[in-house]
């Protein structure tokens, strides 16, 4: 059993911290997983992609082949769109719906949404409102992580302990809601 | 035993602080930078070893020898190009040979993620005729590091570990082992390290001596694996680094054993492992992540006679550029995986930028504005943050080269009557390289200015420390020569913008040397301040 994974946002917008929670489950699941990221000068506001690799086996690339990613896992809805080739033709696409426009010529969202909702399957989730009902709009990264966590193969409670580890040491409140952050992103996917 | 969650960078990191390592230096580069980083957490955790951000890498090249020669176990870790600025200590180290275990690791950057050009450190290897490395994933890069500390003290030679920015910035699981104990002092050999000609002919007919044990310890060593299959001899791979991950993972979708193959993750080439691999088939397949270096080895000016070398030379691999599993998958003759059509809506590209709020932005609109309506205005810059002032809206800058060119060529461009001729450089470059050229042209009063962006560290790389900030600074500006009247400062916000065109226009126009020190802390240093 295998999972390929692709997280996708703008430098800034928290990917790495998702990566550390998925990687550390993985760990604690008794997993082999490698995940390749990307530092230096992309991350000033420039996209920013993972590929992330789960499996119960040996796992060869650092890099998904195109057409063996599973989920693209994206913060940002055009930045989910960059890697469609590399998904599956049953893949599944989970993206927060809010743009990050830096750029002088975004495209219009309502066509950029439409692009998503072509995949086969896609869950597209407010994850800047459901954040801030969380009580930071810092956790949209956790929402889509709450959001993903149902087809994930990894233990929820090993995600909840990562979350957990990640941010206690930055007080009780931001641990709490980024745990809420969890649950309602996956609320909402689930009822999506 | 343990298991610890590690980067590629990190793993050759704790490898050499379990293997015994007394001390470590390096300057910042992509995707280098992250291995000092951790040996300075490491180091600040247990107090045990040393971990020093030097002034450049040829210093930090040094000052890692210097360790060696103590007899103790030193690593000096950089980017590709970083070996080109160490590449004097470097060559010259072959020859004295290491004392303690001395380990050189070099990341290179294929496809150029963030440098200016994918050069192969395995060329350094070859050219100075010591041992390498070549990890293909992070256990590797873990394991080696001791068994390179293990060979460098047997032979008595620095080892070169070769990384790549794909290992350098990938995590994975690495089963960690027993620390062991740092090395005594020890003082190395007067006779081999005081490189007159006498000695330097005597230690270099030895160096060239023990290049047939280099090969025999290739041969025998694990890292490096041969597998033959006899049902099928119409191919066999040959596969270094990473570039092995990229083939096993296009096989290993295959019904049956694999083609021939051969991992290659040592230097000098298993030269016996590949006449066993090359007699058993009719072509060969070399795939690398970087120069063809291993593939025009096994052709050579005349070919192998009978069979065919494919790979980047004749075009089965692109000639340059970053290898990934789907351009290997292509060479090996297997049909692409069925995947998802590409959105088909023009994707805007989203390129990095500078911080908002960054000091460099208002530096630069003060810039331009000064040089409004010259219509030969050259503007040298280099390596940094503010390099991305080449794109718009600033288009501010019109070189970038290598570190510390921006002052040596603004001086060059002037000395031929180019006016004017502006440096623009960062502290932590100007650190680096800019000192020397700027004292040559400090004596020649040579008309140029050099605009010192001093945001107080390393950004680019994540904010590493800086030798050449703040008062330091502008002390050191004057014990070089600058004309103290010439020596400006400005601080580069959006209220000061027209008294800083003022400043720029002036000293342009002075016929001499001027240096102006944009004082501004980066946004991210002071914002990481805040929070700690
Ligand atoms: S990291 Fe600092 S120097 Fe670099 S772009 Fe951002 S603010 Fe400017």
């Amino acid at each position: 059993m295998k999972q390929d994974i692709i997280l996708a946002g703008v430098g800034g917008q928290g990917i790495l911290s998702i990566a550390f929670v998925i990687d550390n489950a993985a760990l604690a699941d008794g997993l082999t997983f490698k995940q390749a990221e990307v530092h230096g000068m992309a991350q000033r506001g420039g996209a920013v992609q993972s590929h992330l690799r789960l499996s119960d086996g040996t796992i060869w690339s650092d890099l998904i082949p195109k057409g063996e990613a599973d989920l693209i896992l994206s913060v940002e809805p055009l930045e989910a769109l960059r890697y469609m080739d590399h998904l599956r033709p049953d893949g599944v696409i989970v993206t927060s719906s809010t743009p990050y426009k830096n750029i002088p010529d975004y495209p219009d969202v309502a066509e950029v949404l439409e692009a998503v909702r072509r995949a086969p399957k896609s869950v597209i989730i407010d994850a800047e409102a459901l954040a801030k009902e969380a009580g930071t709009a810092k956790a949209q990264n956790i929402v889509l992580l709450g959001a993903a966590a149902p087809v994930l193969m990894l233990k929820e409670q090993s995600l909840l302990a990562t979350i957990d580890s990640l941010f206690r040491g930055r007080g009780l409140p931001i641990l709490e809601a980024n745990l809420k952050a969890f649950a309602l992103g996956k609320k909402a996917a689930l009822g999506s | 035993m343990s298991q610890q969650i590690l980067l590629g960078d990190e793993a050759v990191a704790l490898g050499a602080v379990h293997a015994g390592l007394s001390a470590a230096y390096s300057y910042p580069g992509t995707p280098a930078s992250e291995i000092l980083e951790s040996l300075v957490r490491l180091s600040a955790e247990s107090g045990a070893f040393k971990a020093v951000w030097s002034v450049n890498e040829k210093v930090a090249y040094e000052e890692a020898l210097g360790v060696s020669f103590a007899g103790k176990r030193s690593l000096v870790s950089f980017k590709h190009v970083g070996l080109n600025v160490a590449a004097d200590p470097f060559m010259n180290s072959a020859i004295t040979g290491a004392n303690g275990g001395f380990l050189v690791v070099s990341a290179d950057d294929p496809g150029m993620h963030s440098s200016q050009n994918e050069q192969d450190s395995r060329y350094y290897v070859q050219f100075a005729h010591i041992p390498g490395f070549e990890p293909s994933n992070h256990q590797e890069a873990y394991d080696m590091a001791r068994e390179a500390y293990d060979l460098s003290e047997r032979l008595g030679l620095p080892v070169l570990m070769r990384l790549v920015t794909r290992l350098s910035h990938s995590r994975s699981a690495v089963e960690t082992r027993q620390a062991r104990a740092q090395n005594e002092l020890k003082k190395g050999a007067g006779k081999d390290w005081i490189l007159l000609p006498a000695n330097a002919r005597r230690r270099f007919s030895q160096l060239l001596d023990q290049q047939a044990e280099m090969v025999r310890y290739s041969e025998q060593s694990p890292f490096n694996r041969l597998e033959l299959n006899d049902r099928d001899r119409s191919l066999g791979v040959i596969a270094s680094g990473i570039a092995y991950n990229y083939f096993r993972e296009a096989v290993a979708g295959n019904v049956g054993a694999p083609p021939s193959f051969l991992k290659v993750s040592t230097y000098p080439l298993p030269e016996g492992l590949i006449r066993r691999l090359a007699a058993q088939v009719d072509r060969i397949l070399v795939l690398e992540d970087g120069y063809p270096f291993i593939e025009r080895q096994v052709r050579g000016l005349f070919g192998l006679p009978g069979k065919t070398v494919s790979g980047r030379t004749d075009g089965t691999l692109p000639a340059s550029g970053e290898l990934n599993p789907d351009i290997v998958r292509r060479s090996l003759g297997l049909a692409p995986l069925p995947s998802l059509p590409p959105s088909g809506l023009p994707l805007a590209n989203r390129p990095p930028q500078l911080c908002v709020g960054c000091p460099h932005a208002d530096t630069f609109k003060a810039l331009n504005k000064a040089l409004e309506g010259r219509a030969l205005s050259n503007v040298f810059s280099d390596i940094g943050c503010y390099t991305l002032g080449a794109l718009p809206p600033y288009s501010a800058i019109h070189s970038c080269v290598c570190m510390g060119a921006s002052v040596s060529m603004a001086r060059g461009a002037s000395d031929v009557g180019l006016r004017p001729a502006v440096s623009v450089i960062g502290d932590s470059t100007f650190a680096h390289s800019g000192i020397t050229p700027l004292l040559g042209a400090a004596r020649a009063d040579a008309d140029m200015t050099v605009i010192i962006l001093d945001n107080a560290t390393t950004a680019m790389t994540g904010g590493q420390p800086t030798y050449g900030s703040g008062q330091e600074l502008l002390r050191l500006l004057e014990g070089l020569g600058v004309p103290r009247a010439h020596i400006r400062t400005i601080e580069p916000l959006p209220k000061n913008h027209e008294a800083n065109v003022q400043v720029i226009k002036d000293e342009i126009a002075h016929p001499g040397l001027s240096v102006i020190v944009a004082v501004r802390e980066c946004i991210q240093e002071q914002r990481k301040k805040k929070r700690s």
